[in-house]
C-alpha cells in the first residue's frame, strides 16, 4: 500500500483539483481530506456519509462564579490572556492548560472537554473517503489530521487497497507536519508566480526535513514561462523531479463549478496531462 | 485603526489585497502574520533593518533538586513532560519541546522549585521600511508547529499611530484567530467559486464568533458563479469591492509587482474602500446603492 500526499505550500494552486482527479482515475484506493480547516474535496467527490464521529480534543476552563471569591490568582498565572477582569474565561483564547484550575483555592474552575470537530467515513462514486470538519475557531487541527490519516490507513489495510490518496492541508505548520508522517510520496503542486516559487521552496524544505520522496507539478505553467523556467532550474539544481506541467485552462474552473473531477470533465489536453502524472506516481 | 485581511482558502488574493491596500494609503504599517508562508515582502520589497529571533519558553529541570515526584507530568495538559521515577538511584524527566505550549504550569507548581524556563527559538521577526511604509513579518522555522506564539509576537510590533494592516494566514483555526483577534475590522477575500464560497462561509463564522466587524472583497469576480453575491445579500454582509479577473493583474502578480503601482484607478478604489471601512455610515450608503 502506497500513501500519496498532495500538498502545495501556497493555497489555491490546484491541490484539490489534482487530488480529486487522481481519485477518479486510480483503482483500489482510499481517499483522505486532510484540509480539516477548510475541506473542499467533498465539493467534487460528493460523499455519502456512512459513519460520523465526534472529535474530542483538549479542554477549556470554565469559572463557576458562585464559588469564585475574585482573588485574581487565575488571571495572574494565565499566559494566554484568557481571563477577563471579571474573572470569566474567554473560551477562544483559552488553550486549556489547566493552570488556573490548579491555582484556584476555591475550586471555582473546572476544565471542560472540548468537542472540537467531527470526522466521517463516506462512500463516493470513486471509493471510500475519510474526511473531517474542525469546529469553528477550534485548535488541534494537527490531531484531527492524524486521526483521519490513521482511520484511512486502517481502512486501506482492511480492504487491501493499493493507495491512500491524501489531499493535504495548506502551509507548513502543525497540520502539514501531521499529514507528512509515514507518507511514501509527496506531490507538491505549485504555480509559476513569485509567491508560488517562494512557498514551493518552503514546502520542499519541510518534505525533505521528513525525508520524503517528492514530485513537483507546475500548474498553469504557461501563464509565466519565465517563472516556470526558474522553478525548473531550481528543481534541477536540487535534484527534485518535475513529474508534470499542466497548462492554464478555463475548463478547470468550469469543472469545479460543475463538481466533477477535472480529469473527467475537461475535454482538452488537461485530462491526458493529469493521467500522465498519475502514471508516473503509481 | 487595525485592519486584518483573511481568507478561508489560500490563493484567493489575500496578500494582493493587503499589499495593495497598504500601498494605497498614507502612514501605514503592514504586518505579514502568514508566518508559515510569508509572501508580502515579495511585493513590498522592504529594506530589512532589524532581524530578531522569536522564542517560546520550555522547562528545564535541575535534576540535582528534582525528587521525581511526578507532579509536573500530572499538571501538563499537553503530555510535554514524562517523569521516569528513580528505581535504584537515578530517574529522569523527559521534555518534548514541540508539545510544550509554554503555559508555565510545571514551572509554577513544582514543589521543589526544580524547574526553570529556558528559551526556544520558533522563528524570526524581520522589520524594515519602504518609502514611509513600515513593514514587519514573522518567518516560522521549518518543522516548527507553534505558529500562534510567533504571530502574537509579530503583533507586539503594532504601531498604534499608524493605520495597521495585517495579512492573516489562511484557514479557520488557531493561527488565523491569533492574527485577526483584537483587530478593528476584517476584510475577507474570496473568489466566486464553490470552493471559495464553502471556505468563505466558514471564515464568516470565525469572525462572527470573534465579534469583529467585517466585509468581503470578491476577487476574480467575473469567473465562477453568482452564489457568493447571493450569500452576501442574504446574510447582510457588505461587499467592499469586486476585482474582475485581468490578465494584467495576473501578469504583474506573477512578477511580484503590486497593481496599484502601475494603475492609479485601482489605487483610488482601495482608498475609497478604506474610507468606507473607516466610516461605516458611508459604507451602509454604498451598500444601499449596490442593492439598488
Ligand atoms: S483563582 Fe479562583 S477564586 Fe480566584 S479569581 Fe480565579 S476563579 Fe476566582
Ligand atoms: S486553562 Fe490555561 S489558558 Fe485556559 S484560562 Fe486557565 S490558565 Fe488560561
Ligand atoms: S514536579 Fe519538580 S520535583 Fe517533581 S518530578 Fe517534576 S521537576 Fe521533579
Ligand atoms: S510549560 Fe506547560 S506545556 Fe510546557 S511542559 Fe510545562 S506544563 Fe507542559
Amino acid at each position: 500500500m502506497k500513501q500519496i500526499l498532495i500538498i502545495s505550500g501556497k493555497g489555491g494552486t490546484g491541490k484539490t483539483i489534482l487530488t480529486a482527479s487522481f481519485a477518479a482515475i486510480s483503482k483500489n484506493k482510499v481517499m483522505v481530506d486532510c484540509d480539516v480547516d477548510a475541506a473542499d474535496l467533498h465539493l467534487i467527490l460528493h460523499p455519502n456519509i456512512k459513519e460520523r464521529y465526534d472529535f474530542k480534543s483538549g479542554k477549556t476552563a470554565v469559572v463557576n462564579p458562585i464559588f469564585c471569591n475574585k482573588c485574581g490568582k487565575c488571571q495572574e498565572v494565565c499566559r494566554f490572556d484568557a481571563i477577563s477582569d471579571a474573572f470569566l474565561i474567554d473560551s477562544i483564547s483559552c488553550e486549556g492548560c489547566g493552570l488556573c484550575a490548579q491555582v484556584c483555592q476555591s475550586n471555582a474552575i473546572i476544565m471542560k472537554e472540548n468537542l472540537s470537530g467531527e470526522w466521517y467515513v463516506s462512500d463516493t462514486e470513486y471509493g471510500p473517503l475519510v474526511h473531517a470538519k474542525l469546529g469553528i475557531a477550534e485548535e488541534n487541527s494537527g490531531k484531527l489530521v492524524a486521526k483521519v490519516r490513521q482511520v484511512a490507513k486502517e481502512l486501506a489495510q482492511k480492504e487491501n487497497s493499493d493507495y491512500v490518496i491524501i489531499d493535504g492541508p495548506p502551509g507548513i505548520g502543525c497540520p502539514v507536519i501531521a499529514s507528512l508522517s509515514g507518507i511514501d510520496m509527496a506531490v507538491i503542486i505549485t504555480e509559476p508566480t513569485l509567491s508560488g516559487l517562494h512557498d514551493l521552496k518552503r514546502a520542499i524544505e519541510i518534505a525533505l526535513h521528513f525525508k520524503i520522496l517528492i514530485g513537483i507539478v507546475i500548474n498553469k505553467y504557461d501563464l509565466n514561462v519565465d517563472n516556470t523556467n526558474k522553478i525548473e532550474e531550481f528543481c534541477k539544481k536540487t535534484k527534485i523531479d518535475i513529474i508534470g506541467k499542466i497548462p492554464f485552462s478555463k475548463e478547470v474552473s468550469k469543472s469545479i463549478v460543475n463538481g466533477i473531477p477535472a480529469v473527467l470533465f475537461c475535454k482538452n489536453n488537461i485530462a491526458e496531462n493529469i493521467r500522465n502524472i498519475w502514471e508516473k506516481i503509481k | 485603526m487595525i485592519i486584518s485581511v483573511a481568507s478561508g482558502k489560500g490563493g484567493t488574493g489575500k496578500t494582493t489585497v493587503a499589499v495593495n491596500l497598504a500601498l494605497s494609503l498614507e502612514n501605514v504599517q503592514l504586518l505579514d502574520c502568514d508566518v508559515e508562508e510569508p509572501n508580502a515582502h515579495l511585493f513590498i520589497k522592504p529594506e530589512i533593518k532589524e532581524k530578531i529571533s522569536a522564542f517560546t519558553t520550555i522547562p528545564q529541570v535541575d535534576e540535582t533538586i528534582c525528587t521525581y515526584c511526578g507532579k509536573c507530568q500530572k499538571v501538563c495538559a499537553y503530555n510535554a513532560l514524562a517523569v521516569i521515577p528513580s528505581s535504584k538511584k537515578k530517574g529522569t524527566v523527559l521534555i518534548f519541546p514541540h508539545l510544550c505550549h509554554g503555559c508555565g504550569a510545571c514551572y509554577l507548581l513544582c514543589p521543589q522549585k526544580a524547574i526553570k524556563e529556558i528559551k526556544r527559538e520558533i522563528g524570526i521577526i524581520e522589520s524594515g521600511t519602504v518609502a514611509n511604509l513600515q513593514f514587519v513579518h514573522g518567518i516560522l522555522n521549518v518543522g516548527e508547529v507553534m505558529s500562534p506564539p510567533l504571530i502574537r509576537q509579530v503583533k507586539k510590533h503594532i504601531n498604534n499611530t499608524k493605520t495597521v494592516i495585517i495579512d492573516a494566514p489562511p484557514g479557520t483555526s488557531c493561527p488565523v484567530i491569533a492574527a485577526i483577534k483584537n483587530t478593528d475590522f476584517c476584510i475577507l477575500v474570496t473568489e466566486p467559486t464553490p470552493f471559495g464560497l464553502n471556505d468563505l462561509i466558514l471564515t464568516v463564522e470565525v469572525v462572527r464568533k470573534l465579534n469583529i466587524p467585517f466585509g468581503i472583497i470578491i476577487n476574480r469576480s467575473d469567473i465562477g458563479d453568482n452564489k457568493t453575491e447571493v450569500y452576501c445579500r442574504e446574510n447582510n454582509i457588505p461587499i467592499l469591492m469586486r476585482i474582475p479577473f485581468s490578465e494584467d493583474i495576473a501578469r504583474l502578480y506573477s512578477q511580484g509587482i503590486p497593481v496599484v503601482n502601475e494603475n492609479e484607478e485601482y489605487k483610488k478604489e482601495f482608498i475609497q474602500m478604506f474610507e468606507s471601512i473607516r466610516h461605516p455610515i458611508k459604507r451602509r450608503m454604498s451598500d444601499i446603492m449596490n442593492i439598488i
